[in-house]
C-alpha cells in the first residue's frame, strides 16, 4: 500500500487525475500537491483527523484502496455482454419451468401477467444472477457461463440498469450540472460534449423540449423520461435495463425504444400496453410465479402495431388540440380512418 | 458460536426494513438470527421483528448518547444471544448523528444510508460510513438511475473498501445479496478487550451531567468553542 502513499500527489495527479479529490471528499479545504499522502496526513491537525472519522492508518488504507478503484474504474471497458440466459426454476406450486431463453443485445423482451404473478421477481432473479439460490430456483447466466460469486455481490459488476414510472429526479441541479455530475462519477473526459449530446438526445425524445439550464425537479414527466432514458442509453455503463412501463405522454415511446437498442441495450420491459407489447420481440407471460409462455410477435402482430400506432398519433393529435384550447367537435369515426 | 454484526445508520434509512428481508434469506439458509436495537427514547420496531418470529431485544438510552450506552451493554448483548442460539446476532444502532462509530473492529459492520439524502451526504457522515463493511444503499426505487450511480460513486469516495449492496426495502431486491454478505461475519467467544474502529463522539461535560444554564460559568469538562 506504501508505493501510491509515497508518491508526491501533483505527481501521481498526472497519471491518476483524481488523486486529491479523496482528500477533498473526506473534507480537506486544499491539498499540498507537493507533498506525499503520507506526509499531508502527518500533517493533519489532530482535530481534523477526529471530525474526519478515520484514523490516520485507516486514512492511508482508504486512500490506496481509492486510488486503485478509481483506476479500475477509468479502465473499465463500457460493460459489454453477449448474451444473457435465463434458466427455469419452479413456480408457487413447485411445477418446473421447463425453459431455457436467452438474450442478445438489442433484443426487446416484454413482461406480462396479472399483479401478483411474479413479474417482479423475474427481473430481481436477472438483477442478483440468481443461481439457483432464490424462491424461484432460476439460475441466470451470462455469455453462457456462471458469473463468479465475487462478482455478483459487488456493485461495480452489477448489469441491470432500472427506469420506472415512479421514479422522479430528486437533486437540486440544472440539467446540465446534473448530466455532468453522472458524467464525472463515470471519468468521462469530454463532459461537456456528453451533456450537449444526451440533452440533444432526450429532446429528440420528448414532445416539449428543455434547455440546459432547466432544474430537473421542474421536467414534466415527458420530459423527465426522455432524460432518463437518454441518459441511462448514452452514460449508463450496465449492459441491461430493465423498464416499468412507460407513459403514454410526452415521449416518442417508438424512438427511446430504438435509441437503447442502437447502443446494445438489452431491454426487459414490464407492461400491458399493446403498442409497447407490440414494439417487443417477445413476451414472457408470468403465472402464479412462473413462467408459463412465451409468446414471439408474430408478422400479424407487427401489421397491427401499425394500426395501433396510427390510433395513437390520433390520440396525440387531439391531445395537442385540448392543450391548444381548441374544440374536439368532428365526427371521430371519420377522424379516426384519416391518416391525419 | 454466536456471529456478529453491527448495523447502524441515519433515522428512517430503511434499516429495520433492509434487516427483515436479509434474515429472510438467513432463513431459508437455516441460520437463526436475533436483533437487538438501541435508540433513544422510544421504538416501535421489536413489534416489526417479534411479528417475522425473530429474537428482539430493546436497549433504551434514554438521556445518555445511545452509542455510548451500546459499547457499554455490548457484553451481555452477546451472552442473550448466545443464550439463545442465535447464529447470526445483528445489532442496530439509531445513528442519530453523523459522527456515530458504533462499529466493532471484528464484528461484520454495516451502514445503511438512502438515496434520497443527497449527494453531499456520504462526504458528512463519519466512522459509521466511512469504516463499515458493507454499504447498504435505500431507496433507489424512487430515484433516477443516473442519480443512484452518483450516489454509489460518492459512497465509493469516502469508503473505497465497502462493498456496496443497493436494497429495495419494500420489495426486497437486492435483499438476497447481503444476506449472503452476513453469512460471512465472522464468530465471536467474547467481546471483552475487542477495540472499536474509532473512538466515540465524547460526552463528557457538565451539559451531559444534567445542567440546563447557559454561560461560560457553567460549561465544564470537555468543552469545544467555535472558531470565529
Amino acid at each position: 500500500m506504501n508505493e501510491t502513499a509515497s508518491i508526491p500527489l501533483d505527481t501521481l495527479s498526472q497519471t491518476h487525475p483524481y488523486a486529491k479529490e479523496f482528500f477533498l471528499a473526506i473534507g480537506l479545504k486544499d491539498v499540498a500537491g507537493h507533498l506525499t499522502a503520507k506526509q499531508l496526513v502527518s500533517g493533519l491537525t489532530d482535530d481534523f483527523v477526529e471530525d474526519c472519522g478515520l484514523d490516520r492508518t485507516q486514512m492511508l488504507q482508504h486512500f490506496t484502496v481509492f486510488i486503485q478503484k478509481m483506476n479500475d474504474l477509468r479502465n473499465a471497458p463500457q460493460k459489454q455482454i453477449d448474451s444473457l440466459s435465463i434458466i427455469g426454476g419452479r413456480n408457487k406450486n413447485g411445477e418446473k419451468e421447463d425453459i431455457i431463453l436467452t438474450l442478445r443485445p438489442g433484443d426487446i423482451v416484454c413482461v406480462v401477467g396479472p399483479t401478483g404473478s411474479g413479474k417482479s421477481r423475474l427481473l430481481a432473479d436477472i438483477e442478483c444472477l440468481a443461481q439457483k439460490d432464490t424462491p424461484t430456483g432460476r439460475q441466470i447466466l451470462v455469455n453462457h457461463s456462471i458469473p463468479d460469486n465475487e462478482k455478483r455481490f459487488s456493485i461495480e459488476h452489477k448489469l441491470v440498469a432500472q427506469l420506472s414510472q415512479n421514479m422522479n429526479f430528486v437533486m437540486d441541479l440544472t440539467v446540465a450540472e446534473f448530466i455532468a455530475m453522472h458524467a464525472e462519477s463515470r471519468m468521462i473526459s469530454d463532459v461537456e460534449e456528453t451533456v450537449q449530446r444526451i440533452i440533444a438526445c432526450a429532446n429528440d425524445l420528448s414532445g416539449e423540449s428543455f434547455d440546459r439550464s432547466t432544474p430537473v425537479t421542474q421536467l414534466s414527466g415527458g420530459q423527465s423520461r426522455a432524460l432518463m432514458i437518454a441518459d441511462t442509453a448514452l452514460l449508463s455503463p450496465l449492459p441491461i435495463v430493465v423498464i416499468d412501463e412507460i407513459e403514454n405522454a410526452g415521449i416518442d415511446r417508438k424512438r427511446a425504444l430504438d435509441l437503447l437498442v442502437k447502443e446494445d441495450k438489452i431491454v426487459l420491459m414490464s407492461t400491458h400496453d399493446p403498442i409497447l407489447a407490440l414494439m417487443g420481440d417477445r413476451r414472457i407471460v408470468i403465472k402464479n410465479g412462473g413462467i408459463d409462455a412465451i409468446v414471439e410477435t408474430d408478422h400479424q402482430e407487427r401489421e397491427n402495431l401499425k394500426e395501433l400506432q396510427l390510433i395513437d398519433m390520433h390520440m396525440s393529435d387531439l391531445r395537442n388540440r385540448i392543450r391548444s384550447g381548441r374544440r374536439i367537435d368532428f365526427d371521430m369515426k371519420e377522424y379516426f380512418n384519416s391518416t391525419l | 458460536m454466536t456471529r456478529l454484526v453491527t448495523i447502524a445508520g441515519p433515522p428512517s434509512s430503511g434499516k429495520t426494513s433492509v434487516l427483515l428481508k436479509a434474515i429472510d434469506h438467513l432463513k431459508t439458509r437455516g441460520l437463526k438470527a436475533g436483533v437487538i436495537k438501541f435508540d433513544c427514547t422510544v421504538t416501535y420496531d421489536d413489534l416489526a421483528y417479534e411479528k417475522n418470529g425473530i429474537p428482539v431485544k430493546i436497549g433504551l438510552s434514554g438521556a445518555l448518547c445511545p452509542d455510548h450506552f451500546f459499547i457499554s451493554n455490548v457484553e451481555e448483548c452477546l451472552e442473550w444471544g448466545e443464550e439463545r442460539g442465535v447464529d447470526i446476532l445483528i445489532i442496530e444502532s439509531a445513528g442519530l448523528c453523523n459522527r456515530c462509530a458504533p462499529h466493532i473492529k471484528d464484528a461484520l459492520a454495516i451502514c445503511v444510508i438512502d438515496n434520497l439524502s443527497g449527494v453531499n451526504t456520504p462526504k458528512k457522515i463519519g466512522p459509521m460510513l466511512k469504516l463499515a463493511d458493507i454499504v447498504v444503499i435505500t431507496k433507489g426505487d424512487i430515484v433516477s438511475q443516473a442519480e443512484r450511480e452518483i450516489f454509489t460513486f460518492r459512497v465509493k469516495q469516502v469508503n473505497p473498501r465497502a462493498a456496496i449492496v443497493s436494497i429495495n426495502g419494500v420489495t426486497g431486491q437486492g435483499a438476497h445479496d447481503l444476506g449472503v454478505l452476513l453469512e460471512t461475519a465472522s464468530s465471536l467467544d467474547s467481546l471483552t478487550g475487542q477495540r472499536l474502529r474509532f473512538s466515540m463522539p465524547a460526552a463528557t461535560c457538565a451539559y451531559c451531567l444534567g445542567q440546563t444554564k447557559i454561560g461560560k460559568e457553567y460549561q465544564r469538562g470537555y468543552v469545544k468553542k467555535m472558531k470565529w
